[in-house]
């Protein structure tokens, strides 16, 4: 294997070595967002045929029928495709949407620039990490192609709708089988990506950057790979289980006295407990695997754009690293009403509202930060902002479901697939935003176009809120999920309204989304030339030319003498520090 | 700028319609109901007023420190109001869990009183089965091989049990008036899982496992059961009722049953 030094100095020749195979961590970086870019489209379209479905369900459309010749015979979806997007969708859009973009993406690109390293410290483990993500990506997406389509068992996969075969509904055959395949396969991946995040940070920060000097960035990509190397591990274990009882006869998840479609199975000894509680204890994890990133890009710039220091950084790392270590305990939240022993309900939700602690003290700490600032209002500065915001929503609803005698009510109705969205779907992917509009400059050397920006940012800012903002109210009204119609309960009725209003907002807010896209491919051609710090940042990625050259700093070991957000110190000719500036200013930490 | 009255207008409009109740809860038909109903009211203050002062806060210091030229105050943080603001939250969201516990106790740790009625619930793939023991007291034996949805027996009553011959089984839940019920849950095939929103209670009805849930209902009316846990294909229209009835009608419809 060779070391971040081997190749350092100079660019390996040829299109192959340098943009398909690359070891460069900066070309990684970039392939897992374009990996990102086509997933979130992808899953984002199914959404969309979702929404049309739920509102219409007995609409004939063209060419449903060519795309899925069975499953929308003569153009009308059937309740099974319904379910079959809904899983691909989820799936598409957790794996490899939330987990791959932030944490495989920026991480890549931007956590050996901000700690001074020439790449990362494993190469071609990390070109293999990206080559085995898209694997797995491929595998995913055959099964739509397959006999009976796509799995219909949700994002989470519960056995025995997930474990016993075909019997169980279309699908459930060479398509769930092919699911489970691809998560073992994107489990290896990040468990690849995850050992080489931990070792960068560990051993290759350059001279003088101590840990508690790290870019809150940095601190949420090293505990983010450390849940991802622990929680992987789990799932990947799991898949393995579960693949066996399909397709070897084991009875890991499957109880005996199994009836499936007037036909007795032969399984003895699973529990389908077991695969819950499995899955949830790399499911919760997974849940901060998403958002962690966010809340560090949005730390970076809210200091950044409002010209000064982080409100209390040692606070936020604290709660960074209690996040992680809480959101270990608390999956048994997700199975409130799975029939566990309720005793341990009162534990997983006293733990829970614990969680919210380190939550909130991030959102004090934000609000903190701006109290007294400068702000400036480019567009990256708008997401993190409107991060915050949803985060917020998100996170209150939390407070409801996480108390087993309110979800008594609320588990499993719209009331959760609002809490999700809101804070581990659209906040995270404003996370995804603000890191865009931030780094492109450095990615690219070029500028992205502000006013598109900032249209782009206000209809998907109320978009978002259109869209999942009233599924609290279909919750309360008691409304369940993953419904393909809600035409066969009486009082589901008088929600249609409000479903049709989302169905509208969610067209609307995908438009905009194309706002975005042409904004990304025409700045990247046309775009103003980027200087080397446009948004007067202090961080590594600064200080070298836009965008870097392959070995990063050009042959130079920056040393590092300052915090990461010493912005308006007192005294300082400019109302910023560089992290490496020889300058004796006074700073802390 | 235009972000703050854009965070200020949602927040107002989201909060309209939790105050409004213009979707909501359906009244709930029993003690339990109530308190799960104070139970969330109070979640909805507290949470309430910090999503209210959150973001109001958030809009408030986009319009006030805006830049205006000139420098931003320098300052690392304040660990005083950090240990106040954590300390303030954690007895908020902990005191919460704590005023819920007698609701979540009520439904899991009390058993069912001795005199519940029990009632036995099968599932299955898209389909509600319930079962009463007839005038003997007693359930008859079953086996999954007996089971014939066409012959009427969807519980696989042995028919050569004497206990099983007064059985009623029935596609729709009845359950008498203010009396104590004891579900007994099973599922032949997947998970799904027994809602009724006036209850303000859910249950996952898990293959392989025994699954009771007790409960009274105070309130005559008949209350969709719809299926809450994705079940496959049908999960949309896997639905059936509880009627709650008098104790007289229930006893009528008990005794024309077992004449069937």
């Amino acid at each position: 294997m060779s070391s971040p030094s081997d190749h350092a100095a100079h660019a390996p020749h040829g299109f192959i070595r340098r943009y398909i195979f690359s070891l460069d961590h900066k070309v990684i970086g970039i392939q897992y967002y374009c990996l990102g870019l086509f997933s979130v489209f992808l899953g984002m379209s199914l959404s969309l045929l979702m929404r049309f479905h739920m509102v219409n369900p007995h609409a004939q459309v063209h060419w449903f029928e060519k795309l899925w010749p069975t499953a929308a015979a003569g153009g009308v979806m059937t309740p099974e495709l319904y379910l079959s997007l809904m899983t691909m969708h989820g799936t598409i859009m957790v794996f490899f949407v939330l987990t791959t973009v932030p944490q495989s993406g920026f991480g890549n690109y931007f956590l050996p620039i901000q700690i001074g390293a020439e790449d990362m410290a494993f190469p071609v483990l990390n070109m293999m990490s990206f080559w085995t993500t898209f694997l797995s990506l491929c595998v995913m997406v055959a099964a739509f192609f397959v006999q009976g389509g796509a799995p219909l068992s949700g994002w989470t996969s519960y056995p025995p709708l997930s474990g016993a075969g075909p019997l169980t509904g279309p699908g459930e055959g060479l398509g769930q089988t092919l699911w489970i395949v691809s998560i073992a396969i994107f489990c290896g991946a990040s468990l690849m990506g995850a050992i080489n995040f931990i070792a960068t940070t560990v051993d290759l920060r350059c001279k003088g950057l101590s840990l508690m000097r790290m870019p809150l960035t940095c601190w949420t990509w090293l505990v983010t790979a450390i849940l991802g190397l622990l929680g992987f591990a789990v799932l990947l274990s799991a898949g393995v289980l579960l693949l066996l009882d399909r397709l070897a006869g084991t009875s890991f998840f499957l109880p005996a006295g199994l009836m499936v479609n007037d036909q007795i199975l032969n399984h003895k000894g699973g529990s389908p407990l077991l695969w819950q509680h499995l899955f949830w204890f790399f499911g919760h994890p997974e849940v901060y695997i998403a958002i962690l990133p966010g809340m560090g890009v949005t730390s970076q710039l809210l200091s950044t754009f409002s010209r000064k220091p982080i409100f209390g950084y040692k606070a936020m790392v604290y709660a960074i690293l209690s996040i992680g270590f809480l959101g270990f305990l608390v999956w048994g939240h997700h199975m409130f009403m799975s029939g566990m022993n309720p005793y341990s309900a009162m534990a997983f939700a006293t733990l829970t509202m614990c969680i919210g602690v380190p939550s909130a003290i991030k959102t004090f700490n934000w609000i903190g930060t701006l109290w007294g600032g400068k702000i400036h209002f480019d567009t990256a500065m708008m997401f993190a902002l409107g991060f915050v915001s949803l985060f917020v929503t998100g996170g209150i609803s939390g407070i409801f479901l996480g108390q087993p005698a309110l979800d008594l009510y609320f588990h499993d109705t719209y009331f959760v697939v609002g809490h999700f969205h809101m804070i581990m779907g659209v906040a995270a992917i404003f996370g995804m935003f603000a890191g865009t509009f931030y780094w492109f400059p450095k990615m690219t050397g070029r500028m992205m176009n502000e006013k598109l920006g900032k249209l782009h940012f206000y209809l998907t800012f109320i978009g978002v809120y259109c869209i999942f903002a009233p599924m609290h109210y279909l919750g309360i009204a008691g409304n369940p999920r993953r419904y393909s119609q809600f035409t066969e309960n009486e009082f589901l009725g008088p929600l249609l309204p409000i479903h049709n209003f989302m169905t509208y907002a969610a067209y609307v807010t995908a438009a905009a989304q194309l706002i975005f896209l042409f904004n990304l491919i025409w700045s990247l051609k046309k775009g103003p030339k980027a200087s080397i710090n446009p948004w007067n940042s202090t961080t590594l990625e600064w200080t070298v030319p836009s965008p870097p050259p392959h070995d990063n700093f050009g042959g130079v070991h920056p040393v590092i003498n300052h915090g990461p957000y010493e912005y308006s110190v007192p005294g300082s000719s400019k109302d910023f520090i560089m992290q490496n500036d020889p300058a004796e200013v006074p700073s802390e930490g | 700028m235009l972000l703050a009255p854009v965070v200020w207008v949602l927040t107002a409009v989201i909060v309209y319609f939790f105050a409004a109740k213009t979707w909501w809860f359906p009244p709930p038909i029993n003690q339990h109901g109530m308190e799960y109903d104070a139970q969330f009211w109070r979640t909805l203050v507290v949470t309430g007023i910090i999503f209210v002062v959150a973001q109001f806060a958030l809009g408030w210091v986009i319009v006030r420190f805006r830049n205006d030229g000139g420098r931003a105050r320098h300052s690392h943080g304040n660990n005083k109001l950090e240990t106040l603001w954590t300390s303030a939250t954690a007895i908020l969201f902990l005191g919460l869990v704590v005023m819920g516990t007698k609701i979540w106790a009520g439904v899991h740790f009390d058993e069912a009183p001795p005199d519940a009625i029990p009632i036995e619930v099968l599932v299955k793939q898209f389909a509600w089965n319930f079962r009463y023991a007839g005038p003997d007291g007693k359930f008859g034996h079953t086996e999954l091989k007996f089971i014939n949805d066409a012959a009427g027996n969807p519980f696989g009553i042995d028919e050569k049990d004497p206990a099983g011959k007064d059985d009623i089984v029935s596609a729709t839940l009845k359950v008498p008036i203010g009396k104590p019920i004891k579900l007994v849950m099973h599922s032949l095939d997947v998970i799904h899982n027994f809602f009724v929103r006036e209850l303000r209670m859910k249950q996952d009805i898990v293959p392989g496992m025994e699954i009771p849930l007790h409960f009274e209902a105070d309130q005559i009316g008949t209350y969709e059961v719809p299926c809450s846990e994705l079940c496959g294909l049908g999960h949309y229209k896997m639905r059936t009722s509880m009627q709650v009835m008098s104790q007289a009608d229930f006893d009528q419809w008990k005794q024309q049953q077992a004449q069937k």
